[in-house]
């Protein structure tokens, strides 16, 4: 090795040494987060539900058995079905009804500004008054009864119904769609508009421009929606709990709003059997990374990016 | 100079130069007039439609709150006496004031801390170059996928341990704030990557201390960003109920969604409460004027945050 050499790979190494101090400085708060808060819990959750534990006496080893109990237990299809059938509506919904209010938005001009704030409101509502309002809302002489009466539809009882309680829910998430709208918004503006152009000079119908130009462009954003809203519908809490869970739980509490979430929670803080608790949490992340890596691998085949960045 | 940060990493300047892009709103590129003026006006007609559904709740809710016990659960629009002093009787029957102080408190040092925490991180994934480094960073990413009922007993337990269960501090509802969030880190580092390093190697060569580039560089720089990511976790700490639920036992130390909630308990007669549904109005109406105000102060950095998180998936 040349004295030139030499030196410049002691600069390099000092360099490296210099980023690598202070780049360490600039992570510290994540990574003392992320051992004491993520990693740390996440092995401790993992232990616990190896165990019988109410957070008083100390955690007693029983092996499988709350994997066991997870199976035998009938409220857990209960609760994955409720929050599968809330899923499998909410997000395809938002995202069919964000998409056709984004593309309005698109041809309107410079009214879509003024749009896009009015449906981004009802985001910025805090969850548990958009459960008291719904609550009010969506009761069997409610006003949205009374809308479907002017129609000639006689509406459940969106309350107490256990057919019509989670249809009644996914209404009330509908009303929450802003964000999605925003999204795609800022992505179809990125669709060049020369490719329309060229695509009616060669006689493409208008399908055939949405399905062959539209929806690859925005992939991306249909899949990162997809991805975020599956993921935050599986974890369906606050205004479930606000509607539903009182001072008395009422009717449809124990079956039809019965959500996985909940499930645990109160497994975990009213009952505070917390192995169980931890045991359902781990069936909850299995199921969310099964998904999740689903939709990816998808997103892979399908996703189409401009250029190789994305 | 005239910075336009964003720009690497397929990140659009949108939310770094928010002003000049709400100027580029006003240009024909959004006017997409496919078809005549005829479905030009039949997609307004929808659009107004639209407007009308997602305005209507907030007209019913106002109106609720002014109704009296007898007429709340009816479907007037106009209430016969508008009875404003709901908005009084709710401030004598729960503690109401309390719970507006104690969610502002929350609110502000879970933003502040969640803020300068990311900001901290996201500038040393963005500028220094060390071992693992997209490696740690695919970790900070894959932390997002993580539900948080895994870490949720824990977390409870930790913050027990601390002495901070129903603390007057509320500890644990925005301190774990001080150790950075994943998204922010994400959304933050897209922002520092656009600064052009020219501009650090200056204030390094003077021999200025990273901390110090950190603080009087890059974060002025970023400002929009930074105020992005502070009116999210506003947002998100002002409408946070499972943490007051699990960390807060004294009605006086709830915050307004978790007060909220136990109001929801005492008045819903579905759920056993002596149906007075008239003040759980009032005060959803209470809960949810902040929020409304702070969006229209920061409108434009709701919408193009909200913009760019999704060009960025």
């Amino acid at each position: 090795m040349t004295a030139a050499n030499a030196s410049a790979s002691r600069r390099g190494r000092s360099r490296i040494s210099h980023d690598t101090k202070w780049g360490f400085i600039f992570l510290l708060p994540w990574i003392f987060g992320f051992l004491v808060f993520t990693a740390g819990p996440m092995l401790a959750s993992l232990f616990f539900s190896f165990t019988e534990y109410n957070g008083i006496q100390p955690p007693e080893f029983v092996g499988l058995d709350n994997y066991q109990a997870l199976t035998t237990d009938r409220r857990i299809p209960l609760a994955l079905t409720n929050t599968a059938i809330y899923a499998v509506l909410h997000v395809p919904l938002t995202m069919a009804l964000a998409l056709g209010l984004a593309m309005m938005l698109l041809r309107v001009g410079r009214a879509s500004g003024l749009f896009r704030t009015i449906f981004y409101l009802p985001t910025i509502t805090p969850t548990v008054a958009v459960g008291t309002l719904f609550l009010l809302m969506l009761s069997g002489n409610g006003i949205i009864n009374q809308a479907l009466g002017v129609f000639g539809i006689n509406g459940p009882n969106w309350l107490t119904d256990a057919t019509w309680v989670k249809p009644g829910i996914v209404i009330m998430s509908l009303w929450s769609l802003g964000s999605t709208v925003v999204i795609y918004f800022a992505a179809l503006r990125n669709v060049p508009l020369e490719l329309y152009e060229a695509a009616r000079i060669d006689g493409a119908n208008v399908w055939q421009q949405f399905r062959n130009i539209t929806v690859p462009f925005i992939s991306g954003a249909l899949f990162f929606t997809l991805i975020v809203n599956t993921i935050a519908s599986l974890q369906i809490f606050t205004e479930v709990f606000t509607m539903f869970f009182g001072a008395a739980r009422s009717g449809p509490a124990q079956t039809s709003a019965l959500f996985y979430v909940i499930y645990l929670f109160q497994q975990a803080f009213t009952d505070l059997d917390f192995g169980y608790a931890s045991a359902m949490a781990w069936l909850l992340f299995a199921i969310i990374l099964v998904i999740t890596i689903i939709q990816l691998r998808l997103s892979r085949r399908f996703v189409y990016y401009e250029g190789d960045s994305g | 100079m005239t910075i336009q940060p964003g720009q690497v990493g397929g990140a659009p300047a949108a939310t770094a130069t928010p002003v000049q892009a709400t100027a580029v709103k006003a240009t024909p590129r959004e006017d997409r007039g496919v078809g005549g003026p005829i479905q030009r006006a039949l997609y307004l007609l929808l659009l107004l439609g639209a407007t009308f559904l997602f305005i209507f709740p907030f007209v019913w809710l106002v109106s609720a709150s002014l109704k009296d016990r007898a007429t709340v659960y009816n479907n007037e629009f106009f209430p016969a006496p508008l009875r404003f002093e709901n908005y009084l009787t709710v401030f004598e029957i729960a503690p109401v004031a309390n719970w507006f102080v104690n969610s502002v408190l929350v609110g502000v040092l879970a933003a502040s801390a969640v803020t300068l925490s990311s900001a901290l991180v996201a500038f040393g994934f963005a500028y220094f170059r060390f071992p693992y480094r997209n490696a740690v960073f695919g970790l900070v990413l894959a932390t997002m996928m993580l539900p948080g009922a895994v870490t949720l007993i824990p977390t409870f337990l930790i913050w027990n341990a601390l002495g901070q269960v129903n603390s007057p501090y509320f500890t644990p509802l925005w301190a774990g704030n001080l150790f950075a969030s994943a998204f922010y880190i994400f959304l933050l580092r897209q922002f520092f990557l656009g600064l052009p390093r020219e501009l650090f190697e200056a204030a390094r060569v003077d021999g200025a201390n990273p901390l110090r580039m950190w603080w009087s560089v890059a974060l002025p720089l970023t400002r929009a960003a930074l105020i992005v990511v502070f009116i999210f976790e506003l947002k998100a700490s002002w409408t946070e109920l499972m943490k007051p639920l699990i960390f807060i036992r004294d009605i006086a130390l709830f915050t307004l969604p978790r007060g909220l909630q136990s109001l929801v308990a005492r008045f819903n007669p579905q759920t056993g409460g002596e149906g007075e549904f008239q003040f759980v109005m009032a005060a959803s109406v209470i809960i949810t004027v902040p929020m409304v105000i702070v969006f229209f102060l920061a409108q434009r950095y709701f919408v193009e945050g909200i913009a760019t998180t999704g060009s960025k998936g």
